[in-house]
Parts: C-alpha cells; sequence; structure tokens
C-alpha cells in the first residue's frame, strides 16, 4: 500500500470559528476533515441554496478517546430512516461496529453545509461521499496504527474497531486508543478507494429502525417537544385567504386576558403567553379586518383557467419528425390529464423554538433544511452566519412540505421582539394554509401507433408540473417533450405556495404516459405488459416490468379483461420502477377498493433493504392518497381544506396487500429510495379501473364521483 | 377561575390548580413534561393525542382537564413498567411499524384500548379500531402486523 502522506490541517489557512470549537464540544479525540461537494454538484444547486467553497468546510467524523465515532451530517430524519442506513455505510467502511457509531444531524454549527434532504438524494448522492470519508479516516487509523504497532500498513488488518498486526494478533490497538489524548484534525492528500462491494459486511444487510425505541416509548425529542426556561408560546394572526391585506385590527380584547401579551410589527401580529392554550384563546379574539384581493380560480375551475393561460415554453427534447409523422401512423391518440393540487400534511405540523442569547441566535425547527433556514435568518436580521444556529431535532414527516421554513422566521421574530424564547407550532389550520401545495397541472399527450403497435410519435406538452418523469421512457423514433412554466406577471395561476410533493410532479407526469399507453395498448388489442416490453429498449426497465409481472403471477390478457389489473412503469431518483394494482370497482357507487399492490425497483446498491421497502411501502400508501381522495379545495386565496375531516388522506381500511420487490444490484451505485415507488401508483390504479370497467379515467384522484361519470360515459360511447 | 384538580397520572396521584378548561393535552405536555403525546389536527381528526383515559382511548386535544378529575389518565411513557416495554410498544420495534414517529405514541395507546377491550381482535377489527387514527409516512401494514403480534403474546401470558 502507498504510504500517503497525512496533513495536519494547522497548515491549513483561515480554519474557521466552527473549527476552533470542535474540540471544545466534542473532547479530544481524532477529527477527520473531508469536503462532501465536488465543485461540480455545488455548481448544479441554484444559486440561492449554493455556498461558495469555504475552508469552512468542517468535519464528517470524530473519534472519541472511547472508541466511538460520530458522523456529522446536515442532512435530517424524518421518517425515512438514514439514521440507519447512512451509519451502516460508515460502520462498513471503517470496520466499527454499528454499536459504536453514532450521528449528529442537521445542526448548523456542528455538520458540514448541505442543501437539504430532499430528492431521494441522501444516499445516491451524499453516500458516496461520506463512504469516501469514511476511507479515509480508517486509512488514516491504520497510518496511526502503523507508526504505533511498528509494522507496515500493508500488514494490517482492522475489524471491530481492532487495529492488528496479522502475522502477531496481540500486538493490536484500538480506535480508541489512537485516539486517546489527541487533539487532531488529519486529512489525506491521496484519497484511498473505498470498498467493493464484495467486502461489504455491514452495508446490505436488513437493519430495524436504529430510532424505534426512542419513538415507541415518547423519548423522541421533536422540535415542539423542547422547552426553555422563561419560553413563550405564540400564535400568530393569520388573514382569511391568500391575497388579503389587513386593514385594521384591535388587540385589546385579546390583550385582556391575564398572561396574555400580544405584539405587532406592521401586519405581523401575534399573541404570546406561557401557556399554549391561552394563546389560542387569545388569537381568536383579535378583531382584525382585511380588504381581500383573491384571484378568480377556484378548483372548480382550474384546468380551464389553465389552458387559458399564457406560459414560459420550453422544448425539453425533440427527436425525428413529429409534425410530418402523425399521417404515417395507423391510429393516433390526443388525449389530456388533470392532476389538483395536493397538501403535504405531516402529522407535525411547521414548529420552531428561537431564541436570542446576547448577540446569538439559535433555532430549532422542523426543517428539510436547516442550512436553508439559516441563510434566511441571516438575510432577515442582516446577522453574520456564524452567529446563527440551527438545530433539527426529529422531523414528524416532511414529503417536500418542510423546505420552506417560514415557521423558524418567525419564531425568532418574535424571539426578538419579546426578548423571550418562542415557541410557534402552527394549528392543523395554518398547516394546511401555508403549506405549498403539489401543483395542479395539465398534461396533454398526442401519439400514435403503426399497425403492429409500435409507437410512432410522442408529443408531450405539460404544464406547470415540470419535467421530472416527463421522459417517453419508450423507444419512439419521433418525439417531443415540452414543458409550460408559470410566469407570475403574466398569468398567476396558484393564487397560493406550491412547491415539490414526495417525487414531485413525476406523479403528473407518470400518471398521464402510462395512461396514454395503456389506451394505445387497449386500442391496438394487445396485452398491456406486452405493449409496453414491444415498446421499450430501456434493459432496466424491462427488467423490473417482468419482475412485477412475476411477483403478481401475471397472466396475459387484453384490456378491458374484467379483472381488474393494472400496470405502470418509470423512472425517479435514479431509480426504475415498476407497478401492478388488483382492483375492485362498484358500478353502483363508483367507489375503488384497491386490493393489491406489487412493486418492483431497481434502485441499484441497496444500502438497508429492510430501510428501502419500508420507504416502498410507504410511497405505495401515501400514493393511494393522491390516487384516490387528495385535491386541495379552494376559492381564490382561500383554502377551503383546513383539517383532515374534509382532507382525506389514506386510512387502515384502505390498504391493499402490499408487495415489494428490489432488485439485487449490488456492483451498481445507489439511487434514491424514497420517492420512487410512488410514482406509478395512480397509472396502475386507473389502468386497472379501466381493465374492470372498461372506463378510462384522465383526472386523478378517482373520488366515487368522477369513477361513476367515467363508467357513465364508458356506457353512453358503447 | 382556578380549581385544584386531582387525578392519577401514569399510577401516580397529581394535583394541580388551574383553569378547568384547558387543554388536557398542554397540561400534559406543558405543565408534566409528558411530551411523547403530541399535538397533530387539534380537533380530534388525527389521532396523535390519544391517551387512556380510565383505560379507554381518548383524545386529548379537545378535553378540559376538569373531564379527568378523580380519573386514571396514561401516556405514553406510562406504559413501560418496571423497564420493561408494553409488548405493544416492543411489537412496535420488532414490526418497523413506524417511520417519522409522529403519530406513534397516539397510535400505540389506542392499541392499548383495542387490545384492552377486546383481547383477541381480528385483523379487521384492528383495522376499524385504528380507522380514524392517521399515519401519513404509510406504516399502517405494519403497525396492523404489530397490533396482531402484541395480541398474541399477551394472550400467551406475557403480560396480564
Amino acid at each position: 500500500m502507498k504510504r500517503e502522506k497525512l496533513t495536519e490541517s494547522a497548515e491549513m489557512a483561515g480554519t474557521g470559528m466552527k473549527r476552533r470549537n470542535f474540540f471544545k464540544i466534542l473532547g479530544g479525540g481524532i477529527v477527520l476533515l473531508f469536503n462532501p461537494f465536488s465543485l461540480g454538484d455545488l455548481l448544479a444547486l441554484p444559486a440561492e441554496q449554493r455556498r461558495t467553497l469555504t475552508k469552512d468546510y468542517n468535519a464528517f467524523l470524530h473519534i472519541a478517546e472511547d472508541g466511538t465515532v460520530t458522523c456529522f451530517t446536515g442532512k435530517i430524519e424524518m421518517g425515512q430512516g438514514i439514521v440507519t442506513s447512512l451509519l451502516q455505510m460508515m460502520a462498513d467502511e471503517l470496520n466499527v461496529p454499528l454499536a459504536k457509531m453514532k450521528i449528529v444531524m442537521g445542526d448548523t454549527e456542528l455538520c458540514p453545509w448541505d442543501a437539504g434532504t430532499w430528492g431521494s438524494l441522501t444516499i445516491r448522492a451524499f453516500g458516496p461521499a461520506m463512504r469516501a470519508a469514511a476511507a479515509e479516516a480508517r486509512a488514516v487509523l491504520v497510518q496511526m496504527a502503523s507508526a504505533r504497532l511498528g509494522v507496515p500498513v500493508g500488514q494490517i488488518q482492522v475489524k471491530d474497531g481492532i487495529v492488528a498486526d496479522v502475522r502477531d494478533a496481540s500486538n493490536s490497538v484500538t480506535y480508541g486508543e489512537l485516539a486517546k489524548g489527541k487533539k487532531l484534525e488529519k486529512y489525506l492528500d491521496v484519497k484511498p478507494p473505498v470498498e467493493d462491494h464484495t467486502q461489504f459486511t455491514i452495508v446490505g444487510k436488513s437493519l430495524m429502525r436504529s430510532d424505534a425505541y426512542d419513538k415507541v416509548t415518547g423519548r423522541a425529542k421533536y422540535t415542539g417537544d423542547l422547552k426553555l426556561p422563561g419560553m413563550l408560546h405564540a400564535r400568530i394572526l393569520r388573514p382569511p385567504s391568500h391575497g388579503a391585506t389587513l386593514v385594521a385590527a384591535d388587540l385589546s380584547a385579546a390583550e385582556a386576558i391575564e398572561g396574555v401579551r400580544a405584539v405587532r410589527d406592521d401586519d405581523f401580529i401575534a399573541v404570546l403567553s406561557e401557556d399554549r392554550d391561552l394563546v389560542d384563546l387569545a388569537v381568536v379574539r383579535i378583531d382584525a379586518q382585511y380588504s381581500n384581493d383573491e384571484m378568480k380560480v377556484s378548483d372548480e375551475t382550474v384546468f380551464d383557467y389553465i389552458n387559458k393561460g399564457e406560459y414560459r415554453v420550453n422544448v425539453v427534447r425533440s427527436a425525428g419528425d413529429t409534425e410530418a409523422v402523425p399521417k404515417l401512423c395507423d391510429k393516433l391518440f390526443e388525449n389530456e390529464y388533470h392532476d389538483p393540487y395536493l397538501a403535504h400534511a405531516p402529522i407535525e405540523t411547521h414548529t420552531a423554538l428561537a431564541r436570542f442569547e446576547g448577540n446569538k441566535l439559535t433555532v430549532w425547527a422542523s426543517t428539510q433544511s436547516p442550512f436553508g433556514l439559516q441563510d434566511s435568518l441571516v438575510r432577515e436580521f442582516g446577522m453574520p452566519q456564524e452567529k446563527v444556529r440551527v438545530i433539527t431535532p426529529f422531523v414528524g414527516g416532511g414529503f417536500g412540505g418542510k423546505s420552506p421554513h417560514r415557521q423558524g422566521i418567525e419564531a425568532a421574530r418574535l424571539a426578538r421582539i419579546t426578548g423571550r424564547p418562542v415557541m410557534v407550532v402552527w394549528t392543523r389550520d395554518e398547516e394546511f394554509f401555508y403549506d405549498t401545495f403539489h401543483p395542479a397541472s395539465v398534461v396533454k399527450v398526442k401519439s400514435g401507433i403503426d399497425s403492429e403497435g409500435k409507437i410512432l410519435l410522442w408529443d408531450y406538452h405539460v404544464y406547470l408540473a415540470g419535467t421530472r418523469g416527463a421522459d417517453a421512457i419508450y423507444d419512439v423514433p419521433n418525439q417531443r417533450i415540452t414543458s409550460y412554466s408559470e410566469e407570475r406577471d403574466r398569468y398567476p395561476v396558484h393564487p397560493f405556495g406550491t412547491g415539490a410533493w414526495r417525487a414531485p410532479n413525476n406523479n403528473t407526469n407518470t400518471f398521464a404516459r402510462e395512461t396514454q399507453i395503456d389506451i394505445m395498448a387497449a386500442s391496438a388489442g394487445i396485452d398491456p405488459l406486452e405493449f409496453r416490453l414491444k415498446n421499450l429498449k430501456d434493459e432496466k426497465m424491462i427488467g423490473v416490468l417482468k419482475a412485477v409481472a412475476d411477483k403478481f403471477g401475471y397472466v396475459p390478457g387484453k384490456t378491458p379483461s374484467g379483472r381488474g389489473i393494472g400496470i405502470s412503469c418509470g423512472t425517479d431518483a435514479g431509480t426504475w420502477v415498476a407497478h401492478m394494482a388488483e382492483v375492485k370497482v362498484s358500478e353502483r357507487t363508483g367507489r375503488v377498493k384497491v386490493l393489491r399492490l406489487v412493486c418492483a425497483q431497481d434502485m441499484g446498491l441497496c444500502v438497508n433493504p429492510q430501510g428501502a421497502l419500508l420507504q416502498m411501502e410507504g410511497c405505495l400508501t401515501m400514493g393511494l392518497g393522491y390516487t384516490l381522495t387528495e385535491e386541495v379545495k379552494y376559492d381564490g386565496g382561500n383554502i377551503r381544506d383546513r383539517n383532515f375531516d374534509s382532507y382525506q388522506i389514506p386510512r387502515f381500511s384502505w390498504l391493499p396487500k402490499l408487495e415489494c420487490v428490489i432488485m439485487d444490484r449490488k456492483d451498481q451505485p445507489p439511487q434514491g429510495g424514497g420517492e420512487p415507488a410512488i410514482i406509478g401508483v395512480g397509472a396502475a390504479v386507473g389502468n386497472a379501473i379501466f381493465d374492470a370497467t372498461g372506463a378510462r379515467l384522465y383526472r386523478v384522484p378517482f373520488t366515487p364521483e368522477n369513477v361513476i361519470n367515467a363508467i357513465r360515459k364508458a356506457q353512453d360511447t358503447d | 377561575m382556578e380549581e385544584t384538580i386531582r387525578f392519577k397520572l401514569n399510577s401516580e396521584e397529581v394535583e394541580l390548580v388551574t383553569d378547568p378548561n384547558r387543554i388536557l393535552l398542554w397540561v400534559l405536555r406543558d405543565h408534566f413534561g409528558l411530551t411523547g403525546t403530541k399535538y397533530g389536527c387539534g380537533i380530534g381528526f388525527c389521532g396523535a393525542c390519544t391517551v387512556l383515559i380510565d383505560n379507554e382511548p381518548a383524545r386529548s386535544c379537545m378535553m378540559p382537564v376538569s373531564d379527568v378529575a378523580g380519573k386514571s389518565v396514561i401516556t405514553i411513557e406510562g406504559l413501560e413498567q418496571d423497564g420493561r416495554l408494553h409488548p405493544i410498544q416492543q411489537a412496535f420495534i420488532d414490526h418497523d411499524a413506524l417511520q417519522c414517529g409522529f403519530c406513534t405514541s397516539g397510535m400505540i395507546m389506542t392499541a392499548v384500548g383495542i387490545l384492552g377491550q377486546n383481547p383477541a381482535p381480528t385483523r379487521d377489527d384492528i383495522i376499524f379500531g385504528l380507522e380514524d387514527s392517521l399515519c401519513r409516512c404509510g406504516a399502517h401494514t405494519r403497525i396492523i402486523d404489530a397490533v396482531q403480534d402484541a395480541a398474541e403474546k399477551m394472550k400467551g401470558g406475557e403480560k396480564k
């Protein structure tokens, strides 16, 4: 083994504040410094999320004197299980038992900068950097052991955190002993290779959740569970609708409640008290008048409204000749698909606790983006970055909705005004009101096949949903993908915030594409699985389709067969995924019962198959929501769904039998696992409804009303 | 007007002087520091705030604290006995029946109530009992399995 040069960080210029603090916080030991991002990764981010490469990158890893290895990451845990899988990757690379590993997440003062926890990126983008860091740490430790044991590096082996001479096992030293009495920061100039997949001992093993004990005993701390001396609870006055402007407010009745304080900073009005119940009582006593400037659009009219709009047009992909080819097609199909607004609705609402101590601000927040919140706070208060710390305890669900962090700013503003620590826990009503919904969107597809059922034309237009999952995926010689996005000054569409909702917009695109494919298969009189295989060249897609059909026990048949079986496939976050659904439809009530959902996923190396399985099941279950019931009702800026009575998310009785297949791809780089399995649920269920009834649905959710209408329409055209 | 309210909380007699209209959820969380019981929707639709009152599952987010005067309240923190997890807690761990964990306390308390009333529930009984408890992460099938497993184990005399 080549002897690499060890460099002590004292030689590095400009060590930052954070770094000097490191040993003060951690005690002695060894800190390994790494830069988790390549310049390319950083430049790929939008400018506002990007931070320049500074010397401020700090450690990934700390090896303590007792041998405990602590990993620091700017990622956060919101249920997706990376608290387990990240440690698996580290432990494997370092040859340390999992029990000796700890993780510190989402603390801007301790953890290396990270853009945010979203996009199923933790394992696929961050994981490799983390593994490289661990490999480097191991190499550093082996070098230190080599000097201490007096044996060459090549004669050393590591097992369970013990470094030993291969010829004399008694000549050994533990990681902890190597770290003892040290305050070392180290990094390597020449990077060692990471393990080959055949060397994995912990990666690839199914591990149960490491946070389960704390969560089943109520010990796990979420932001709202924290309490600081002198802390006040706050409720903030909210407008009745988006676009409404405050004209006047009388706070006297609210202030009259003993123990309640009201504050006002322009139109930012809040009541605060040591008791949460009191602020709930007080906020409704504020007499406020608003002038309304609502947009004239509602859930009833939105799709017409979208179709009349003017947009920024972007041809994402163009191949062959989409203008001339229609004439050559044996059959042409032109359809329009609709997808409504969706709420994230995590069970934990947006929560933040803020405290000013002198000129230092600390905010604890339920957020997917601690560093993003830190940036927002720096801008809001004009404070230096090192004076603003964001800490992220466990997050009670995010799904994209906790990337925005308005509540963190609100808590900090109130802490500044009152001089006391302030807790802001949004009510469910506020959570719905300020949610950044999945945007309503329209997809128009014109496609054509030849007499053999080969797709010749694919002309795809997606409005407002963006291009994630908008690829044709099938082998089509003539294709064009056009994306239309909102220009608010020209034609505003959304009266409220919109944003990323689990596998952002891929649900929309996969629903449209896979329904269109199914329509063509049915028209060509070809089994829908066979039709897909016939038009695919992508080996991975063919692989997951065959795997899902195999798991399902699929017997081919032309649709509608009356059996109620539907198929879909697609890609998301680097992962290939295929779905099969079996449904029962009541033609009398229009009620759809999903009996089975089967999903096969090719996600490359699967670090923790058990964790990946949980994510797949979660995706399938959550997917039933957008498929069957979820749709935000609104009238202009007034959100009509404000709680779980009218906004229906999946319940226990809906649950079909869930069956998941994870393809064995240990030799491939890991891909995303938190989102892919949700994308095909809508299309698979919709196609199954067609197979059962002959009624085609062009719009999610498949509510009894929408299903009945589709069935009547199908009967009328018979 | 403040009143003295006494009740049994996780097997201990407690007393507090407070406005009787204060909401039990916030009293448990803010006064007693029992933060395992969660706020989810505030009007009883989601079940994250479920506790046991005289062994019946109840939603604490809309309940005045005066309603529990003289009664027994058990929260998630009171389920362990002699440092041993309740079989339902253990079953949730064994089945990985949670993700973000925010609904978990309410799910477990509801399940304790279900098994208290019916020690040998069918799968449908469990589904019916949990129907109004919401989970957004999609741990439902595992939660059902966990409750069924716990019921088996409890019948086997592991507890009660």
